[in-house]
């Protein structure tokens, strides 16, 4: 299989009040919504969606979505809501449902009822994403983050059941209890779509993904590059140790690139941009991104040691020398592609090419140019290399 | 002071798949002290028990377990609501022979305590509860500890000026790997317990009349977490509570006034010997 890539987008709340914003301490939670414009939030919708239709169209082999929640970073509380109305506006590309927080839902198989419908609608192009959600979605819900982890696998178990059992069953969990589980549809996809992991890095996220029963294509997101290669090669190895040898497809990577004429313009004109995402739109404090129990003793220790970045600020110069951000002329960001996937050998490049207060014009420009410059030149060559 | 009483013992309480360390000083009536959200750690300086602490064991024989789910080992698969904390010191009490037990709880302890004394207090001399938590009153702000960091936790719950720079500049310190542990593990154990609803139990109110022996409702003035309409409900609510409030205090009112906690306390069980 040849590299694939994928148009991201968080969809932020781009008409944000910078200096209102800077009143609070974060962007999470509750930054007051009277902040928010309802006909800035149409304009949004239709600018973002419209992306996603341009994306398959410019031969993007899939679009993502993701769920957040009581946030400006992101207006997708509902990933469904946007992955259906892209199953019927796009054609080819994949919908990768990146993910569905399923802990936070009372009974997880309504989840498994969307996603089912999403796929059957699209004609067997979706790809299921599961996650626990972050910190926050824990203080929005009040979903307790103690519990979160035994939630995630019980409500994993029971979707994978529910989407494989061809006769009615009984679930008897421990967080969940169904009497009838009889699905109505099922996944258009046999026995059901590909899934993937997203996480930040956990070993114990690597080592339930990697395990031969699921074999979950694990994607490190948001992270700067030594830290994606850290972790991809533990999935690796985990896979090793399990026996089998892990392919590129099992492994994905999400980052942001912004491509312009020159290296020079391309870190000048996404600067602003990538800061207000950073600093404005993503950071969050500690308690509200990692609320007790929410991750292991040990993984909370861990975190705690690494993640001062997502609590602190970061300029766009430093995000390009970490590889937190591909910033640069089309054939810089292509060779730092190919390099990294040389290096840490991952089979899908998942990339945000709007983010943050990026204007309309920028995120064309950089929209193409990406498409035009950098993926398609990529995508023939392999395909010329495959002809061989 | 008859400092050669006071020497700790430790000992193992095995039950239930859990083993939780147990600490005993002190001589006379037995008291069951059951420690808040922040674990036992916190209050003791090595081998040195709080001021509170001390000062209640010139008086009695102070008992004082780590909860499960607290200190070094994971939470017990069992453990799942305040309930079953409450039924565990039930049994503690049972397994140990104790008998006329003054039981006293400092917030999520004093939670710990109620749900105890609405179940059985027939191995009770008193309750005494601070800063409890356990219900919750419309229209009483509260804040949201789970949101606090460290550093805020305590500026928000200690008044005394000279204590909250002490122990702000002891968390700057670096701790060791095991302390943090420690800490985490408490806070996890905390939202377990009282995430959603947050840090109550919707019937225990309906409950609180079952409460038969003598209960003193020890609450500070400048209470953030459980403001002091708090204490006044618990006083109205449970049918023979005597309410008193130290000024000067915040939510830690054992740390902030430590003497004049621990002398309520003491005044209150000779009160009821008389």
């Amino acid at each position: 299989m040849s590299l694939q890539f994928y148009y991201f987008n968080l969809m932020p709340y781009a008409a944000l009040d910078l200096e209102e914003r800077k009143k609070y301490q974060t962007a999470w939670l509750n930054l007051p919504s009277r902040l928010y414009d309802r006909e800035d939030g149409r304009a949004l919708y239709a600018r973002w969606i419209g992306d996603y239709i341009k994306a398959d169209a410019l031969g993007f082999d899939g679009v993502g979505v993701n769920e957040h929640h009581q946030t400006a970073y992101g207006m997708m509380p509902s990933p469904i809501v946007i992955a259906s109305i892209l199953a019927r506006e796009t054609k080819r590309a994949k919908i990768c449902i990146l993910g569905s927080a399923i802990p936070l839902r009372e009974n997880p198989l309504t989840l498994a009822e969307e996603h089912a419908m999403i796929d059957t609608i699209s004609g067997g192009r979706l790809i299921t994403g599961f996650v626990r959600g972050i910190g926050a979605e824990y203080h929005v819900f009040g979903a307790n983050p103690a519990l979160s982890h035994e939630r995630f696998h019980e409500a994993h178990d029971l979707i994978i059941k529910a989407w494989t059992s061809d006769e009615p069953f009984a679930w008897e969990g421990k967080h969940y209890e169904f009497q009838y589980v009889n699905l109505w549809p099922k996944p258009y996809q046999r026995p059901y779509p590909k899934i993937f992991i997203p996480s930040q890095g956990s070993k114990e996220t690597i080592d339930w993904a990697a395990h031969p029963s699921r074999r979950y294509t694990y994607c490190q997101t948001f992270s700067p590059m030594v830290v994606v290669k850290k972790y991809l090669d533990m999935y690796k190895e985990t896979a090793a140790a399990f026996g089998y040898e892990c392919p590129p497809e099992q492994l994905a990577w999400s980052t942001m690139t912004y491509v312009a004429e020159t290296d020079e313009q391309a870190v000048r004109e996404v600067k602003p941009h990538f800061e207000n995402f950073r600093n404005y739109f993503l950071k969050m404090p500690m308690p509200m991104l990692m609320p007790p129990g929410y991750s292991s003793v040990s993984s909370m220790m861990s975190i705690m040691k690494a993640k001062g970045n997502i609590t602190g600020d970061m300029t766009a110069e430093q995000a390009v020398d970490l590889g937190f951000l591909i910033a640069g002329s089309p054939q810089t960001v292509r060779q730092r592609i190919e390099e990294s996937q040389k290096l840490m050998g991952y089979g899908h490049f998942m990339t945000q090419i709007a983010f943050g207060t990026m204007p309309k014009e920028l995120s064309d420009k950089n929209l193409t140019l990406f498409a035009t410059e950098v993926m398609q030149p990529m995508q023939n060559q392999s395909r010329a290399a495959v002809a061989a | 002071m008859a400092k050669s009483k006071q020497i700790l013992e430790r000992s193992k309480f095995t039950w239930m798949d859990c083993s939780s360390e147990v600490v005993e000083f002190g001589e006379g009536p037995a008291l069951l002290y059951l420690h808040g959200a922040g674990g036992a750690g916190p209050l003791f300086d090595g081998e040195k028990p709080a001021a509170f602490l001390e000062q209640l064991a010139t008086r009695f024989r102070v008992i004082l377990p780590e909860h499960p789910g607290f200190g070094d080992i994971d939470r017990p698969e069992w453990l799942r609501s305040i309930h079953d904390l409450a039924y565990y010191y039930l049994d503690f009490i049972e397994q140990r022979g104790l008998r006329d037990v003054h039981l006293v709880g400092s917030s999520l302890g004093g939670w710990i305590a109620l749900e105890m004394a609405v179940r059985n207090t027939s191995a009770l001399a008193s309750l005494c509860i601070s800063g409890a938590a356990g219900i919750r009153l419309e229209g009483v702000q509260r804040a949201d500890i789970f949101l606090w960091s460290r550093e805020e936790f305590i500026q928000n719950c200690i008044v005394n000026d000279a204590k909250r720079e002490q122990m702000l500049s002891a968390l700057a310190e670096n701790i060791s790997p095991e302390r943090q542990a420690r800490v985490l593990r408490a806070w996890e154990t905390t939202a377990l317990l009282g995430w959603n609803p947050r840090m109550h139990d919707p019937q225990l109110k309906y409950w609180l009349h079952r409460i038969n022996v003598p209960t003193l409702v020890v609450w500070a003035d400048q209470d953030r977490v459980t403001p002091l309409a708090y204490g006044e409900a618990f006083a109205r609510m449970i049918p023979v509570a005597k309410l008193t409030v130290l000024a000067e205090a915040g939510h830690l009112t054992h740390i902030d006034q430590p003497i004049r906690f621990a002398d309520a306390v003491a005044t209150f069980a000779q009160e009821l010997a008389a």
